[in-house]
């Protein structure tokens, strides 16, 4: 198995020495209904900065507490990540680290207009880091596409000729001319190539889009839920499986990885205290308004046709732009933030958020490694939680689940993408392929 | 019977690609050309002037009736697919009426070939950088929010319930995105305008031209009017108080009368 640590790296006031200042900032993302497009007026550059240092700092102290890989990502204008352009703070960890593995899940190809100099970045972070480099791609969320000005009725198109184009460039030798639909590059030579040959393994984070899952399937590539409901990432490890037989080979738990939010403390009452603290802000719920997560032409025509016949989203009403939102008194306001946290208790039960000691943690871990046998899987730790607090947690997970984990992943036979090269099992034609997930472990929540 | 129940549904072969057409009305054929949400219906203007006139609206590519082609990539090759399907069906040279998206496709069009138009009508057209206030960003905004700030005051045009059949279905949903995915595959970056389009028309066009504004336009601001009224010599403009981005529903009466006169 391999066992990862990531955060969001977001803005916050820690809410035990700085309570009016977290409070502050909460109330102005629910007034804003979306941490995406909040103004940046309420960014403060001193606590960024320190912000920024600790999770690096964090990063850091986690390789030698015993996670394999070290996973960041990207969100671009909004306080739910204050990692803009990540492969900055990948170069950092390359220097910084000896043996983890630097996992970027994953670069907004998209977002970015030139694809070759995103190639040269990994390249480099791959050669500073001695060939530990795990890039990873993604469309990007709407709101990406609207931050960074990228046309999203393109989005799909973006994506799949810009990684077809960063593999070329990283394995054909150059120099070369490309002339693609929307990328062209008249003199393709990096100099600096990745050391890991032919090229990085590629691992794909989602939400479950069918069409990425497919996707990944052909190419082969590892397919990493971020911290989906367990029952709809049953029915797409199923999907990916048959689209993996259909390209002749056997799935298995080398083509999967989860995220799953998790808080460890000492006593129960205090990790679940700190473990609600995930839902600040209204948690990805509030990640941004509908209109900017679905831009024009994000979505596919099926997920356009799914979404308008959804009751409470047909064309997305909201009220008129010159009257605003915002205006919600201290007590609709307070109502819009019991509600919030009200939700803590379903994420309990459904182990979407696994917050306690070591001895309730772990069996709830299990049964979701039962259920889903990812080969990766990766702790979230987020909210607005304390330094000191998050320190702890870490080592606790370090000393007391890790272990664990690793036992249960042997026992469950999870090999990772590195055990086993995901897509290298034969599978032959006609025949039908076993299943990954075992859902029945569904039926029997530990809640 | 209401015109308007007279309007069909044609197809035509434009190249390798299908172009539906709607026509309505009887008369010297008028080109309609349909703004970015899409075909809003077929609202009193319609009904008043195709007495005389029969209306040509072409469902652009990728707009939900038409099927998308891949190949147009902007608002120049979008013209250049409907100046095909008027000189292969024998229209052009037409009188044509475009309205927001619609009249900025008319003035490319003008600008690539003067002689297709006999006469323009350009209503609130995009396609100019305003010198004043700033072009709304559809893309932003959901469809419905996008819709109700094109009026200056929905709750006094009788007719805004109308359009789109109200807007709220499923399927008119999947219209509206696909009119604004195809819009952002035309129009994204320069938004809803073309840098060098007043270069381009500016002593190209010779068609006799009208240009209808609301002053309280808050899609298109108002500012862009003196730019498409010098850039086309000899045009005429009219804007109309306490009117936002149509004039053809929030003016109804005034802008029949306006129209009507000038393509008379």
């Amino acid at each position: 198995m391999h066992i990862m640590w990531f955060t969001e790296r977001q803005y916050h006031y820690d809410p035990e020495t700085e309570p009016d200042k977290s409070r502050q900032l909460e109330s102005a993302i629910l007034r804003n209904r979306s941490f995406f497009g909040l103004p940046n007026q309420n960014f403060d550059p001193v606590q960024g900065s320190m912000l920024l240092n600790q999770y690096l700092d964090e990063k850091i102290y986690s390789e030698e507490l015993g996670f394999d890989g070290l996973m960041l990502n990207e969100h671009h204008g909004t306080p739910f990540c204050l990692g803009s352009v990540m492969d900055v703070e990948a170069a950092v960890l390359a220097k910084a680290t000896k043996k983890a593995r630097i996992v970027l899940l994953g670069n907004p190809v998209p977002t970015v207009a030139n694809a070759l100099r995103l190639a040269e970045e990994l390249a480099m972070i791959d050669l500073i880091s001695g060939g530990r480099l795990v890039p990873g791609w993604v469309r990007g969320a709407g709101s990406e596409q609207l931050a960074n000005n990228a046309n999203p009725a393109y989005n799909r198109e973006y994506f799949e000729e810009g990684v077809d184009f960063i593999i070329k460039a990283w394995t054909t030798p150059g120099p070369f001319r490309y002339e693609g639909k929307h990328f062209h590059f008249r003199f393709v030579n990096p100099w600096v190539v990745p050391m890991q040959k032919p090229h990085p393994p590629i691992w794909i984070p989602g939400l479950v889009s069918p069409d990425t899952v497919v996707w990944c399937a052909k190419k082969r590539f590892p397919y990493v839920a971020l911290a989906t409901r367990l029952e709809p990432t049953v029915e797409l490890w199923n999907l990916y499986t048959e689209a993996a037989a259909r390209e002749g080979y056997q799935a298995g738990p080398e083509n999967f990885g989860y995220l799953q939010p998790v808080f460890v403390s000492d006593n129960q009452a205090r990790a679940e205290e700190l473990g609600k603290r995930f839902l600040y802000g209204g948690a990805f719920a509030h990640f941004a308004r509908p209109e900017w997560m679905f831009p024009p032409g994000y979505n596919s025509k099926e997920a356009t046709r799914r979404m308008a016949r959804l009751p409470a989203a047909a064309n997305l009403p909201g009220k008129p732009i010159h009257e605003g939102g915002g205006n919600e008194t201290e007590e609709e306001l307070e109502e819009i933030r019991r509600g919030v946290y009200a939700r803590y208790e379903e994420s309990k039960r459904d182990l979407q958020m696994i917050a306690g000691t070591p001895d309730y943690v772990i069996p709830r871990l299990r049964k979701v490694l039962e259920v889903l046998r990812p080969g990766v899987f990766s702790f979230w730790l987020d909210g607005p939680v304390g330094y000191k607090d998050r320190l702890r947690c870490l080592e606790m997970l370090g000393k007391h689940v890790i272990p664990a984990v690793r036992e249960i992943g042997k026992e469950l036979g999870l090999v990772d993408p590195f055990q086993r090269k995901p897509g290298s099992v034969p599978l032959a034609a006609g025949r039908r392929p076993e299943p990954v997930a075992q859902p029945e472990g569904l039926a029997s929540m530990p809640g | 019977m209401a015109l308007k129940d007279a309007v069909r549904e044609e197809r035509f072969k434009v190249g390798t690609d299908e172009l539906i057409v709607l026509s309505g009305g009887s008369g010297k054929p008028l080109l309609v050309l349909h703004e970015e949400l899409g075909y809003p219906g077929w609202m009193k203007w319609n009904e008043a002037l195709s007495e005389s006139r029969r209306m040509v609206t072409p469902m652009y590519p990728g707009f939900g009736k038409t099927p998308r082609a891949e190949w147009i990539m902007n608002v120049r090759d979008l013209g250049c697919m409907i100046a095909r399907f008027l000189r292969e069906q024998h229209l052009a040279p037409i009188d044509v009426i475009g309205f927001s998206f619609g009249g900025w496709l008319a003035a490319e069009m003008a600008a690539n070939d003067p002689a297709i138009f006999s006469r323009i009508v350009l209503v609130a057209p995009a396609g100019i950088r305003p010198p004043d206030g700033e072009i709304m960003d559809m893309f932003t905004l959901p469809a419905l929010i996008y819709l109700r700030e094109s009026v200056r005051d929905s709750s006094r045009v009788p007719e805004y319930s109308a359009l789109y059949d109200g807007g709220l279905s499923p399927a008119q949903y999947e219209a509206f995105e696909d009119a604004r995915a195809e819009t952002a595959r035309l129009a994204w970056q320069p938004y809803m305008f073309n840098p060098s389009l007043p270069h381009l028309l500016e002593g190209t066009v010779k068609a006799p031209t009208l240009i209808v504004w609301g002053k309280e336009d808050r899609i298109v601001p108002a500012s862009a009017a003196g730019v498409y009224n010098r850039a086309i010599a000899g045009s005429k403009l009219v804007a109309f108080d306490g009117c936002g981005h149509r004039p053809e529903v929030e003016k109804s009466e005034q802008f029949i009368k306006e129209v009507g006169n000038f393509l008379a």
